[in-house]
């Protein structure tokens, strides 16, 4: 009696590690080869990785920053400064994103039918179209075309003008300040920039529809008994949707949010369309006047990550925070 | 017969009018204001639209729009590639009819399809004209409509009675439709070669989203598989791929594929710019496509692979019989919004100087004839491209209907 030997592609112990064997290998050639090539191509263009060249002066300047800078100062400090400019639009963008989407996400379940089929539109227009669409059309359609000097669009202490935003704010001396208007030009305790507001209403209009369908989502996910039964126990409706709906609904609302604030972050990107300097058009300009693409791409990649890290880090504590605590 | 159907009490349309927008004191004051609202704003549209807006932009860039810079003498073949695939629309239209998988038999125009044929048609009569095209061209236009139109009757007519074993290979109408199409684009096979930096406008980014909407999927699919995959080497490799990418915004990426591809890559071997782009936007779909699939794999339970194996199906035949169908059914709507948005991110190809649709439009707005122009040009640009999503999401949405086993359109066992 001869029993039967397995055949060894019938083995159910070895094909597994054979195929992990193989991909394994496969991707080790591939890398290798394009290292290799890289090395290669590096060392005869004389670009092998250094980051000397971060301290050389930079000689180009950026028209607004939050730390001060100017043409003489190393590139690591352009750099700094292109950060910056990227995580004020993101903060800004997170806070205006959030506020819209939580409203026109309620108001999908008003008791007014005008409102919900507005806030219907409002979502199935702009997510049908090109974030960057929408930041070409905001910058030159209807920032740069906006009146500039007495023309301006003035409202009770804004001044909405070609050359900026104004808004009244405190002076040194602490006394409340509204915009002036001195030899044709606009003056303003705070003047936020055409390039910095068109970057910002698009993503926070972008962004705001992606969140209301999160919010309408989340609240739809709530169970309508839990109205009624709230409801039927003397809440009214605003306590009810704070009391009784928000929190359930917070719990599916709040991993959607994280994916939604992780890619408004890497949409901020888009920021060179609307000539607004953010940490990737410093990369960009960097990079054409080193030639130095790997380190560049290196601390632009990084800088992205790190950001995404944070933002997902905050969201999880938050997640923890709403989720059901169970035994 | 005997209806079984609820009886539905339909109040006066008027009376649900007034409690849906004058419901209480705050709703009439709300609806009041939005109406105003929405009065003011319509009516500056149209006055601008009528009056202000000037439409020349459009008409007499139609060309550059519509193609790019594909030289003049070789236009005849997307003129061809366009006919092609209308009378390939109308087939699979008139088909998708003529067997609407159910068995219930349907007029030949259902209501539906009477609209799209007139608005379809509509458009055809009406947009060459508004954009004042030469006679020639619009007399095409009108034949390409014709055609569609032509085909989708014969097929619904005599459709079925093609035969069995025919039908079965009529969607590899499509595939081979994309081969012809891409040879008719780029030349070679004894036409002219079209180099890629010839390509723009619409024509650049249907080929742009097509051509990764096609490879992102499969690509997308085995990183799912391998990132739900017990083999770590298989797992780690998706994670550390899937990961990488969505972490990276699409336009530093696009970036590396400009500067560093060059360097990684044995000199003489750097694809053309386009194509950089094409893989690169590619390879940035697929991460994204895994992880919409990869929540449909979730979605099939553990039993259903288990099942599989124990009737003695080898792991990757179960996968491809049991558990992918079941998976991708679930993962169908994330799935296309990908692709709608994947569609959406072509025109990130313009920030790195490709003349895409957006590219294009740029370019124009920096011809000082044309100056501040950019409103219709926009306006149009946005509209192009709402369609084109909408339709891929009212798609998504009739496949999923008709791939759901419970509802009432879908094939009978």
């Amino acid at each position: 009696m001869s029993s039967a030997v397995t055949p060894w592609w019938r083995n159910r112990r070895l094909i597994p590690w054979l195929l992990q064997a193989v991909v394994g290998l496969v991707v080790l050639v591939l890398v290798a080869f394009l290292l290799g090539n890289l090395v290669r191509n590096l060392t005869n263009a004389g670009l092998l990785l250094t980051w000397s060249w971060l301290g050389n002066p930079s000689g180009f300047e950026i028209s607004e920053t939050v730390i001060p800078f100017d043409a003489s100062m190393p590139y690591w400090r352009a750099l700094m400064a292109g950060l910056m400019n990227t995580l004020r639009v993101v903060l800004f963008g997170l806070f205006g994103a959030t506020l819209l989407g939580v409203a026109v996400g309620t108001a999908s379940f008003s008791s007014n039918g005008l409102l919900r089929l507005l806030s219907r539109i409002y979502v199935e227009l702009i997510r049908n179209i090109p974030l960057l669409l929408l930041l070409v059309f905001w910058y030159f359609v209807v920032f740069l075309s906006l009146p500039n000097g007495a023309a301006a669009l003035q409202m009770p202490g804004v001044v909405l003008a070609k050359s900026g935003l104004y808004l009244s704010w405190f002076d040194s001396a602490l006394q409340w300040q509204l915009p002036l208007l001195e030899n044709g030009v606009w003056q303003a305790p705070l003047r936020i920039s055409v390039e910095f507001a068109a970057l910002l209403s698009g993503l926070v209009i972008y962004s705001g529809a992606f969140i209301a369908e999160v919010v309408r989502g989340g609240i739809a996910s709530v169970p309508k008994g839990q109205w009624e039964a709230a409801t039927s126990l003397g809440f009214s409706p605003l306590l009810t949707l704070r009391r009784i709906v928000l929190p359930q609904a917070l719990r599916v609302i709040v991993p959607g949010l994280n994916s939604q604030y992780i890619s408004l972050a890497k949409s901020s990107s888009l920021a060179v369309a609307c000539g607004f300097t953010d940490l990737y058009s410093v990369a960009e300009t960097t990079l054409n006047q080193t030639g130095r693409a790997i380190e560049v791409m290196l601390i632009l990649l990084g800088s992205y990550l790190v950001i995404d890290l944070v933002i997902s880090a905050l969201m999880n504590g938050l997640n923890g925070l709403v989720q059901l605590r169970e035994r | 017969m005997a209806s079984t159907a609820p009886l539905v009490v339909r109040a006066n349309p008027l009376r649900r009018l007034q409690k849906e927008l004058f419901g209480s004191r705050l709703d009439g004051l709300i609806s009041i204001a939005l109406l105003a609202a929405l009065l003011a704003a319509g009516l500056g549209f149209f006055r601008w639209a009528l009056f202000q807006a000037q439409w020349v932009v459009l008409s007499a860039n139609s060309t550059l729009f519509a193609v790019g810079r594909y030289p003049v003498d070789q236009q005849w073949r997307l003129w061809l590639l366009t006919s092609l695939l209308a009378l390939a629309t109308g087939l699979s239209w008139g088909l998708l009819r003529a067997f609407p998988g159910s068995g219930a038999v349907q007029p030949l125009w259902p209501r539906n399809d009477r609209w799209a044929a007139a608005i379809l048609a509509a458009l055809a009569l009406w947009r060459p004209m508004a954009l004042q095209l030469t006679l020639a061209i619009q007399l095409r236009w009108w034949g390409i409509a014709a055609l569609l139109l032509f085909a989708r009757w014969a097929s619904g007519r005599y459709g079925p009675a093609i035969p069995h074993a025919c039908r079965r290979l009529i969607p590899l109408l499509w595939p081979l439709l994309y081969l012809v199409g891409m040879v008719l684009i780029s030349g070679g096979l004894g036409l002219v070669q079209v180099p890629p930096s010839e390509w723009g406008g619409l024509l650049l980014t249907v080929l742009m989203a097509t051509f990764a909407i096609l490879l992102c999927f499969p690509l997308g699919v085995l990183l799912a598989l391998g990132r739900r995959s017990e083999l770590p080497l298989l797992r780690w490799g998706s994670v550390i791929y899937i990961e990488f990418i969505r972490g990276a915004p699409l336009i530093t990426l696009l970036f590396l594929g400009q500067n560093i591809l060059g360097f990684l890559l044995p000199g003489g071997l750097t694809p053309d710019r386009v194509w950089r782009a094409a893989w690169v936007l590619t390879f940035f779909a697929a991460a994204y496509v895994a992880e919409a699939v990869r929540s449909g794999l979730v979605a099939v339970p553990a039993g259903q692979l288990e099942a599989a194996r124990s009737l003695g199906l080898p792991v990757p035949l179960a996968l491809v019989h049991v558990v992918l169908p079941q998976a991708l059914r679930v993962a169908l709507p994330a799935t296309v919004g990908q692709f709608i948005s994947l569609l959406q991110d072509t025109t990130l190809l313009s920030l790195i100087g490709l003349l895409d649709l957006l590219g294009t439009a740029r370019t124009v707005m920096a011809n000082p004839m044309f100056l501040g122009k950019s409103a219709e040009v926009y306006l149009v640009l946005a509209i192009l491209f709402w369609s084109c999503c909408a339709a891929l999401g009212l798609g998504s949405r009739a496949l999923e209907t008709r791939l759901n086993p419970h509802s009432p359109s879908a094939p009978q066992a």
